[in-house]
């Protein structure tokens, strides 16, 4: 078992995904048969490989600095479950 | 690089002297019209989510396109800060739940950042220089704002800050005093609105800083540091400094130990607390952001933008020595603010500068602070100093008569050829004239004159009454000559 | 089936200019046919007949003033995936729950302006993971195709299920789709249909649900290789809004369908012989290599060593990606918010309410291998295996021109048949994950039946940005062996009798999103009255 529940517990609270007992002690299992099943990937000698991390040839593109967009709070909040005079309103946060 | 702690930087504790070491976190927002990946508004204020594009809200299938003013900006400031320019650098996602942090992630730099080791120079005002090393410095995006006292049972958030530039430069824990923390981020500061890259405007975020405090014997190895997050001012950093190393000091000497701790200072009670929220949102599961590719640029787009570079404090101030021989503290002082500096050049062009230093240092920084203006503001322009020192160095006025002259200055912002004209004050060179005072003066005082023969120091009496009767117009040199020959006094 | 229904975009297209036919005939007839079929086959879970009007009416007008535009009139499903302007889009997930954007994808938006016609959103799975579309949090769409003989339920394949299902069942002329590890491909292969997934960048990704933004590419679903270029021509396009979209030159795909494939260097990996790979999809592999032979292509044997090692990187890659990419999901700013005690337990709440088990087993997935510790050992490893595989195809691409390949390792399967371990699920995309990986061009062209008279499909795999020539060589297996024929339309015969277990409540659920769908009428009509 690559993971125990308390793991999946652990990473399901970073992701914000509440879990039942049931549903963790399913995960477990899953996490770990998937887990193991890449496990397969360290017979790769990958010591003198890069990382992929862009198609060929392709460069970062870059914008001008110009004010092209914005001014439309009406269609930002317009999808949120709760709003107050163009605020997004979510359960009282304490710092 | 090993530093040698400053007795007076030492604290005193129960068990002796403590060494506080202090690393600063300043995230400055870049000068930019657009934010770092959106086309949208940095304007500070603004009704609710109206600086807010689709990408900033984080709606489904929004991506993010590079600002390349925010990367010239990262790139000045890394020149200005004598750091390592990276020709590669690489873009990460930053993940955690926040209700202002609408992606669920931050983008930043967290591998490789696009500005590498730098350094910062900074002088005491007691005299003492002292170098601190820059770690790195990157980009990344703003968040939104939280208005927590709103409504009793929700926060309420606008997001016209997310997404816009910051700068995020870490210090080295080079500092160990309060103080040498107030001066570094000062200096730090002065150095941005220089460079033009952050406006360095406190009051509205524009900086803030995370400070990293750790106390320890002298000697010792590093002790665990506290994070003080978002403190908000030069005033604040000083006071949060200062408690948060006494409150380490006081759990160490009873015997405690520091837990690394996240806190927050809140200026009413001068007191750091642990902050609650953040708690355990410690692994940010950084990785490249793949809606980005690698930012890359070459040398020569760097230069270009060295040879643009305006001349920077440290220079300034080594200028105003070699140039106008001012002495280290004045130089160090008129080139704090780059206005002042502006100003004291405009005015010194052709005069006697260092004379025109002690004018804007003195009477006119006096001024302006009586006035609360500042000097761009001033009633006083540049070239009106100028030409007023030009004429105490040629001796159409005397110093005295330029004290009143300069207050008319400020009263009415006329020009002081003006004011000396219209109002008579210009020194009187007419010898005939003042010979003629000098007479009646030695006619209506025999006694004295019998007495100045015996005492020839009481010659000063005569020079009084002669500068007296002509309203400190005369030149007290000449008068003292005339009134030697008059009254032939010699030695 | 109507004789409307049944035209190839290309027919369409030509008969349409020759004003044989109209704009509105063809969506009317499309909507009927739609009417009918849907209750079965779950294909649409949103019906936009207004606006399909609309925009036919348009195109008429456009039409009869002779100035057509390139897919003037033609009558087009969009996966749920895909931001539509003032129409629900839930990438069939309850997170998105009634969200309605306020924008429109680059690749939709580029289909309007081409004059096509709008008939509705797709089923899919859940934000586009799963290989069967039972993923979906509306019913699981069903594939038109059955075994010989027997009435029970097939999946279409997945993600894109109901891009496959509505194309093959002639109540969509062709579809959008995306592809991330297969999910255009393998639904083609599933329904006899042409699935083509184009190179990385080719098509913009804004406006598009991401799922794993390194690998996600849009793509049509189409009857005839011709009408997927015909598609493509006017899906891609180098868009500044998305900083991987290619500025590659976007030629007229129809044009390279010259026939001349003599001489070709088709590849044929060994690799690709996996074990329990069904002998009929082996036997299928070999006809093909015959059908290019007798074309006069030439064959080449060639080595893609480390192609079983893709699936696998794919599943650590993918997984971490959409770890972050559904972080947004958190019933702020849109979509479903289920109250708890306090903002962390909202989170917690609404998200494991919103998401279904195949996206939380991911999540969950892509969270612990970016954590603490692992990155190198997970992350940053299967990144470097990914240069490896792209490795394997520049070598290979030396010696040829195109790579043939099965696109599945088995025909359709029963709905609720897959047994619950994911991985058996996973190796569904084994053979067109690697293509997603090294960001080349996949094409998945129907190319015979199983025993048991299900669509079988073969994959040709070309060079970035050449998908001309993997167009071009996979008209040559269906000038083989023809577009796969209309499958039986027992939906007509059964109406609603055939549906899916699972189809209750969420059947009414995407009967409400209909009902939705009218209401947000009047706000378009104010939109537009602006």
């Amino acid at each position: 078992m690559k993971v125990n529940e308390a793991t999946v517990r652990h990473v399901a609270r970073l992701a914000r995904i509440k879990v039942s007992a049931e549903e963790a002690k399913n995960l477990e299992r899953e996490l770990s048969g998937i887990l193991d099943w890449v496990e397969q990937l360290g017979e790769v000698d990958t010591s003198q490989v890069e990382p992929m991390t862009r198609m060929a040839g392709m460069a970062l593109p870059r914008r001008d600095d110009e004010v092209s967009d914005g001014g439309y709070a009406d269609a930002i909040v317009k999808n949120a479950p709760a709003s107050e005079d163009h605020f997004f309103m979510v359960p009282k946060v304490v710092e | 690089m090993t530093i040698e702690t400053r007795p007076e930087n030492l604290i005193e504790g129960a068990t002796g002297p403590w060494e506080i070491v202090i690393g600063l976190e300043v995230h400055a927002q870049v000068t930019s019209k657009s934010k770092l990946f959106s086309g949208a508004s940095t304007e500070f204020g603004g009704e609710p989510n109206n600086h807010v594009s689709l990408v900033d809200a984080a709606m489904p299938g929004m991506l993010p396109v590079i600002n390349q003013e925010c990367i010239a900006q990262a790139i000045r400031t890394g020149l200005g800060l004598k750091a390592q320019i990276n020709l590669f650098s690489v873009f990460d996602r930053k993940n955690y739940f926040y209700p202002d942090l609408p992606q669920g992630y931050q983008i930043s730099q967290y591998k490789f950042p696009v500005v590498g080791e730098g350094k910062v120079i900074i002088d005491m005002k007691d005299g003492y220089t002292f170098e601190v090393g820059i770690e790195r410095l990157h980009l990344e995006q703003d968040a939104g704002k939280s208005l927590h006292d709103q409504h009793p049972d929700y926060s309420f958030v606008d997001l016209n800050r997310s997404g816009v530039a910051l700068m995020e430069i870490v210090s080295k824990p080079d500092l160990r005093s309060s103080d040498e923390a107030k001066a570094y981020i000062t200096k730090l500061r002065t150095i941005l609105r220089y460079l033009g890259t952050c406006d360095g405007n406190m009051e509205q975020g524009s900086m803030r800083a995370d400070v990293n405090v750790s106390v320890r014997k002298p000697g010792d190895d590093l002790g665990t540091r506290c994070e003080i997050k978002n403190v908000n001012s030069i005033r604040f950093i000083g006071q949060a400094i200062d408690y948060e190393a006494r409150r380490q000091i006081g759990v160490l000497e009873d015997g405690g130990k520091i837990d690394q701790d996240t806190l927050l200072f809140d200026p009413k009670t001068g007191k750091t607390r642990s902050m609650r929220s953040k708690e355990e949102a410690h692994d940010y599961r950084y990785f490249p952001d793949p809606d980005l590719l690698p930012l890359e640029f070459d040398q020569d787009y760097v230069d270009e933008l060295a040879s643009a570079l305006p001349e920077l404090p440290d220079e300034k101030r080594a200028r105003f020595i070699s140039e106008f021989g001012l002495s280290p503290y004045d130089a160090g002082v008129l080139v704090s603010d780059k206005e002042n500096a502006e100003y004291f050049e405009a005015a010194a062009k052709g005069r006697d500068a260092k004379m025109v230093a002690n004018w804007v240092m003195g009477d006119l920084f006096a001024a302006l602070n009586r006035l609360s203006k500042s000097i761009t503001e001033s009633p006083v322009t540049a070239q009106h100093l100028g030409e007023m020192v030009g004429m105490i160095a040629d001796g159409a006025i005397s110093g005295r008569i330029a004290k009143d002259v300069f207050e008319i200055m400020v009263e009415t912002g006329e020009a002081p050829g003006k004011i000396v004209e219209e109002r008579g004050l210009k020194t009187i060179t007419d010898t005939g004239a003042i010979e003629k005072v000098i007479d009646e003066i030695i006619a209506a005082n025999p006694k004295q004159v019998e007495q100045v023969k015996a005492k020839p120091k009481t010659l000063g009496w005569f020079v009084g009454q002669v500068m007296k009767a002509t309203g400190g117009k005369a030149d007290p040199g000449a008068v003292n000559a005339m009134l030697r020959e008059r009254l032939d006094v010699t030695e | 089936m109507s004789e409307l229904t049944s035209l190839t975009i290309a027919d369409a297209r030509d008969r349409l200019r020759k004003k044989e036919i109209t704009a509105s005939e063809l969506t009317d007839a499309h909507i009927s046919a739609i009417e009918a079929a849907n209750e079965a086959l779950q294909a649409y879970v949103l019906i936009t007949a207004d606006k399909a009007r609309e925009q036919s009416k348009a195109a008429d007008t456009r039409l009869a003033k002779g100035k057509g535009l390139p897919l003037d009139g033609v009558p087009l499903g969009i996966k749920d995936l895909y931001c539509t302007k003032d129409v629900r889009t839930t990438a069939c997930s309850n997170i998105l729950d009634g969200f309605t954007p306020a924008y429109e994808s680059t690749v939709s938006q580029n289909l309007w302006n081409a004059g096509a016609v709008m008939l509705g959103k797709l089923n899919m799975d859940e934000f586009a993971m799963g290989s069967s579309n039972e993923s979906t949090c509306f019913s699981p769409c069903v594939n038109p195709w059955r075994k010989k003989g027997s009435t029970k339920a097939l999946v279409p394949g997945g993600s894109s299920g109901g891009s496959a299902s509505a194309v093959s069942a002639r109540i969509a002329m062709g579809a959008t789709a995306s592809d991330t590890g297969g999910s255009i491909r393998q639904p083609a292969a599933f329904t006899g249909t042409v699935g083509l997934k184009p190179t990385y960048g080719r098509c913009s990704r804004w406006g598009l649900v991401a799922f794993a933004s390194s690998l996600d590419q849009a793509g049509p679903i189409t009857r005839t290789v011709r009408d997927a270029a015909i598609m493509l021509t006017q899906m891609a396009s180098h868009d500044p809004k998305d900083s991987t979209s290619s500025n590659a030159k976007v030629p007229d795909f129809e044009k390279a369908l010259t026939g001349k494939v003599k001489g070709l260097k088709i590849g044929i990996p060994k690799e690709y012989h996996v074990d329990g790979m069904s002998p009929e999809i082996e036997a299928l592999w070999q006809q093909g290599i015959e059908y290019y032979r007798a074309a006069g292509a030439e064959i080449v044997d060639i080595s893609l060593p480390h192609t079983k090692y893709a699936l696998p990187a794919y599943y650590i890659i993918a997984p971490a990606e959409a770890s972050s990419n559904l972080a947004r999901y958190d019933g702020v700013r849109y979509g479903l918010r289920k109250p708890g005690k306090d903002l962390i337990d909202t989170y917690e709440e609404t998200r494991s309410a919103g998401f279904g088990a195949e996206v939380k087993r991911r999540v969950l997935i892509g969270t612990y291998v970016l954590s603490a510790g692992y990155y190198d050992a997970y992350y940053l490893k299967a990144q470097k295996v990914r240069t490896l595989i792209r490795r394997d195809f520049d070598e290979a691409f030396k010696a040829v021109d195109v790579v043939l390949t099965p696109a599945t390792p088995t025909p359709a399967f029963g709905i609720g048949e897959a047994s619950g371990d994911p991985v058996e699920m996973y190796l569904n995309d084994v053979f067109t994950v690697t293509v997603n990986m090294a960001g080349l061009p996949g094409l998945s062209v129907p190319a015979g039946f199983s025993k048991d008279g299900l669509p079988l499909g073969l994959q040709l795999i070309g060079r970035p940005f050449d998908e001309e020539t993997v167009l071009r060589a996979g008209q040559v297996i269906e000038d083989a062996c023809g577009p796969a024929p209309m499958p039986a339309e027992w939906w007509l015969a059964e109406g609603a009798a055939a549906k899916p277990a699972k189809s209750a409540k969420p059947s009414a659920k995407s009967a409400a999103s209909k009902s939705k769908s009218s209401a947000a009428k009047p706000k378009k009509q104010k939109k537009s009255s602006r």
